[in-house]
């Protein structure tokens, strides 16, 4: 190829983010991506995105959104990507509404700003309750603009397969297949970025998209680069149960005053509006009264399980509790969060803004992800344009957005991923500039040939299997393992059956049936190839929890956690604070990940602290 | 619809009639299946049961299903569907509010892929012809942009939520799969543009988009398109709007185009 061409795969937020910056700087982006990127899963991001943009006067600023992100991913994140991000923030919002994004708007014209979990302050930008779809339409029409002007070529309906790597390790392309025509080629390329989202689909039913399989960072993952915080998960407190999927009720329900509550008597049988105040149980307002419903979503997501598994109050004896906004003008509500009213409208079929909704926690997010560096520069921010930002431990392979692992430790703040994807896009684009800069040109062309051809034979002896098991069942069957025992409450006897099971289905997935054979369209072939890869992630999230003997953020193990310190402020507690100390020494630290052949080789790392010193973590 | 099997009291099953066609080059036929009914099951969510025992109603083993999904909460525009012959988004037609047997084909106005699924690229043709993109400067930090009223927000957003999925061009008499027509999604999307305070400079680039082969002048009035957007865009008002913008925008390059040209004056 004449000229140096990138290639970003994934089309949400931080890889069209990291192709806008390849473009602006006159180089030429590959693009691929499983669907056409318009329908990318940044989409279904509902509530907001945060920055400290201090409108309302509250004294907001980004050092404070800092401490609110480290807090709430109980001093796990990366401390130097999350500064350089909270103090990028108010910069991005800014571009997001010169790039036309329908912010809502205060009654002078300014950007409008909304509460979210796990801060005090207004400091969610919002679009109505779709500000991830407005934000992503926002990019896609940018990029759009760069493929008008010849510098963007889409590759849409494209499943990335694999890297290509030179004799000396690097990654100089990838190899892809072609969703319609089954075709299998390579992308030479100077630097390649994932893009690539999350794994929710290894939890079968989540609020994930279909397509978020985690099947690209699954294969790198084998293919060399670290792992890291694989096993913190987020569970969504708020999500509405289905058959198909848990659909994502935004935390901004809450953040525009919906409460939480259960009928405080077992088997009550009055219709939710007929039960006085008194008889209800605001149980996080009460727990937590000063962030009340706005607790992290780690905290919401327990006292909603606990409410419902252990008290047995869930509404009419099952899992779920009431999500109440009916105090709340229809007008306000459609202003505002007109969204999600109108999936519960359409999916339940009752009309929230009468009667209490019934939601209970759904799997959402994953804080972990492919291990990526950073180049502290001055004030302990991201150095622009070098290129250990976002960098993966393949030289040449980068990845942004919820594939990395940086941003939010062991739980993510509501409304920092949007910020966090675009943030990432934003020095990762540069930062593979930057890398090519320092490499030689060429590699040898046998080695696109022959990972190529990797891709081909692995192709045609998937096209052979024509065992008894059906591969949707399996990936079913995953997904029930998965949320039972690796999600809210975790025991180390239960994962361990998890990984029992996982390597059986790892054996029992050579004898799976293709059911299809044809050369068109042929999903059932990428799914197989995939569903391999949710186990080798399945087996690493649920490995990684096993090994870690405590409860941090999201991750909660009842037989391995702190007792309940004696006094509301911890640190007024000397004896728990010691054992709190013991606990940080031991834990605060990255889960490190390798592929091997029998299973992952976990080590941790400590946390560099530049920012702010670990303190115990608690919202009452 | 006539009579939706609301509540569907005593049901056990759900029918489905299915378009089967490998390829644009193969034949196409129905198959049907039977499964079992599960409340709040919606049209993907049956597919997805059929992928994982993929046999007909008459115990004849085939293949899964192909189809294009991915939100299942209809924000990304991926699923629409001729549902019992009305264009709708399969993941939220609920099984409940359909006419059993459930009859789904593709989409009759993009060419077919596979199935279910289409190739809708043209809609994205659309908007790179009418330059469906705020022109900024560049992604530095430029400072917060313009001040916008609320009033216009509520409008621009509605505008804005507009997925793409192609229900109104699947709906609308002038779209055909062998024309170019642009349809109205892309008509809408330069009203939410021109509306823009930065986006109104490059109005004209826009209407201009509108003007071209293929553009607003085929659109037949048919008002089909309003009806069957699962967003409730108001398309006609778009269209009707964007027509004046047009109309405006002729007399304009008939009256002013020389004494632009000459540098001496303003539109007038």
């Amino acid at each position: 190829m004449a000229e140096a061409r990138y290639t970003v795969v994934g089309g949400g937020l931080a890889g069209l983010m990291a192709v806008i910056k390849l473009a602006e700087a006159g180089k030429h982006v590959d693009l691929l991506s499983i669907v056409p990127v318009k329908r990318s899963h940044s989409v279904c991001a509902q509530g907001g995105i945060n920055g400290a943009v201090n409108t309302k006067g509250e004294g907001d600023s980004p050092d404070i959104h800092v401490k609110d992100t480290l807090r709430g991913g109980d001093f796990l994140a990366e401390q130097v990507s999350v500064k350089g991000m909270c103090y990028a923030a108010p910069g991005i919002i800014y571009l997001l509404d010169r790039m036309g994004v329908t912010f809502n708007r205060t009654p002078e014209g300014l950007l409008d700003f909304r509460r979210f979990g796990g801060t005090l302050y207004n400091r969610t930008a919002f679009a109505g309750a779709t500000t991830g779809q407005q934000l992503l339409y926002a990019l896609d029409e940018q990029v759009r603009r760069y493929e008008a002007d010849g510098l963007v070529t889409k590759y849409e309906y494209w499943e990335w397969l694999g890297m290509v790597k030179d004799g000396a390790g690097r990654c100089v392309g990838s190899v892809a297949v072609d969703l319609r025509t089954m075709e299998i080629r390579s992308f030479p390329a100077e630097a390649v970025m994932l893009a690539t989202g999350g794994p929710g689909i290894v939890f079968g039913r989540s609020t994930n998209s279909v397509i978020n399989t985690g099947t690209a960072a699954g294969r790198a993952f084998i293919e060399g680069a670290a792992y890291a915080n694989a096993e913190f998960i987020q569970v969504h407190p708020t999500s509405i149960p289905g058959a198909d999927k848990l659909r994502l009720m935004s935390e901004s329900v809450r953040g525009e005053g919906g409460r939480v509550w259960v009928p405080r008597k077992k088997g009550e049988s009055r219709p939710p509006r007929d039960i006085p105040d008194a008889d209800r149980y605001y149980f996080l307002e009460e727990k937590y009264p000063k962030y009340g419903n706005l607790v992290p979503r780690d905290v919401a997501t327990r006292e909603i399980f606990e409410v419902c598994r252990n008290q047995g109050l869930g509404v009419g004896g099952k899992d779920g509790v009431y999500l109440d906004v009916t105090h709340i003008p229809a007008k306000v509500l459609d202003a505002k969060i007109k969204g999600v009213m109108e999936i519960y409208e359409k999916f339940v079929g009752e009309d929230p803004r009468h009667t209490p909704m019934i939601i209970f926690p759904g799997m959402h997010y994953s804080m972990g992800g492919l291990y990526v560096t950073f180049q502290p520069g001055k004030d302990d921010v991201p150095e622009v344009n070098h290129p250990k930002n976002q960098a993966t431990t393949v030289p040449g392979l980068y990845a942004a957005g919820e594939v990395d692992h940086a941003y939010h430790g062991a739980n993510r703040l509501g409304a920092n991923s949007l910020l966090s994807c675009i943030y990432s896009g934003m020095i990762g684009g540069p930062a593979m500039i930057a890398y090519a800069k320092g490499q030689e040109k060429k590699a040898p062309a046998e080695v696109f040939e022959s990972a190529r051809k990797y891709w081909v034979d692995r192709f045609e002896q998937i096209r052979k299997l024509s065992g008894s098991e059906n591969p949707y069942q399996m990936g079913a069957e995953l997904g029930d393992w998965m949320t039972e025992n690796v999600t809210v409450v975790r025991y180390n006897d239960k994962l361990k059956k998890t990984l029992v099971k996982l390597a059986e289905m790892k054996d029992r997935w050579s004898r799976v049936n293709v059911l299809d054979v044809s050369n068109n369209s042929n999903r059932t072939l990428s799914y197989v190839n995939q569903l391999w890869n949710m186990l080798e992630l399945g087996q690493l999230i649920t490995q990684c929890a096993l090994l870690r003997d405590e409860s941090r953020g999201s991750h909660f193990k009842p037989d391995a956690s702190l007792p309940e310190p004696k006094t509301r402020d911890p640190r007024e507690d000397a004896e728990w604070m010691k054992l709190w100390q013991v606990r940080n020494d031991k834990w605060a630290k990255t889960t490190v990940a390798r592929w091997a052949p029998n299973g992952p080789e976990v080590s941790y790392e400590a946390v560099a602290t530049p920012v702010l010193a670990p303190e115990p973590r608690w919202y009452a | 619809m006539s009579t939706p099997n609301e509540g569907a009291a005593g049901k056990k099953h759900i029918n489905l009639k299915i378009w089967r066609q490998e390829s644009p080059d193969h034949e196409g036929r129905f198959e049907e299946f039977k499964l079992p009914y599960v409340k709040g099951a919606n049209v993907i969510s049956c597919l997805m049961e059929i992928q994982k025992n993929p046999v007909t109603a008459d115990g004849k083993k085939t293949t899964p299903v192909v189809w294009d999904s991915n939100c299942l909460e209809e924000v990304c525009g991926s699923c629409p569907m001729n549902i019992n012959g009305r264009v709708r988004m399969a993941c939220s037609s609920l099984v409940d509010k359909l006419e059993d047997p459930i009859t789904l084909e593709p989409l009759s106005k993009f060419p077919l892929v596979r199935d279910l699924a289409v190739d809708r690229q043209r809609m994205f043709l659309a908007l790179k012809q009418v330059k469906a993109w705020i022109r900024i400067d560049g992604t530095y930090n430029l400072g917060p942009g313009p001040k916008q009223p609320q009033g216009n927000h509520a409008q621009m957003y509605t505008l804005s939520c507009c997925m793409t999925c192609g229900c109104c061009l699947e709906a609308c008499p002038q779209v055909q799969p062998d024309n170019n027509f642009i349809g109205a999604a892309a008509i809408s999307q330069v009203r939410l543009f021109n509306m823009h305070p930065t986006g109104a400079f490059t109005a004209d680039e826009r209407l201009a988009g509108l003007m071209q082969d293929g553009g607003i002048q085929d659109c037949g009035k048919a008002q089909n398109c309003v009806e069957v957007c699962p967003k409730e865009i108001p398309l006609t008002t778009s269209i009707s709007a964007m027509n004046r913008e047009v109309t405006m925008k002729v007399v304009r390059d008939l009256f002013f185009e020389d004494v632009a040209g000459k540098g001496v004056g303003g539109p007038g």
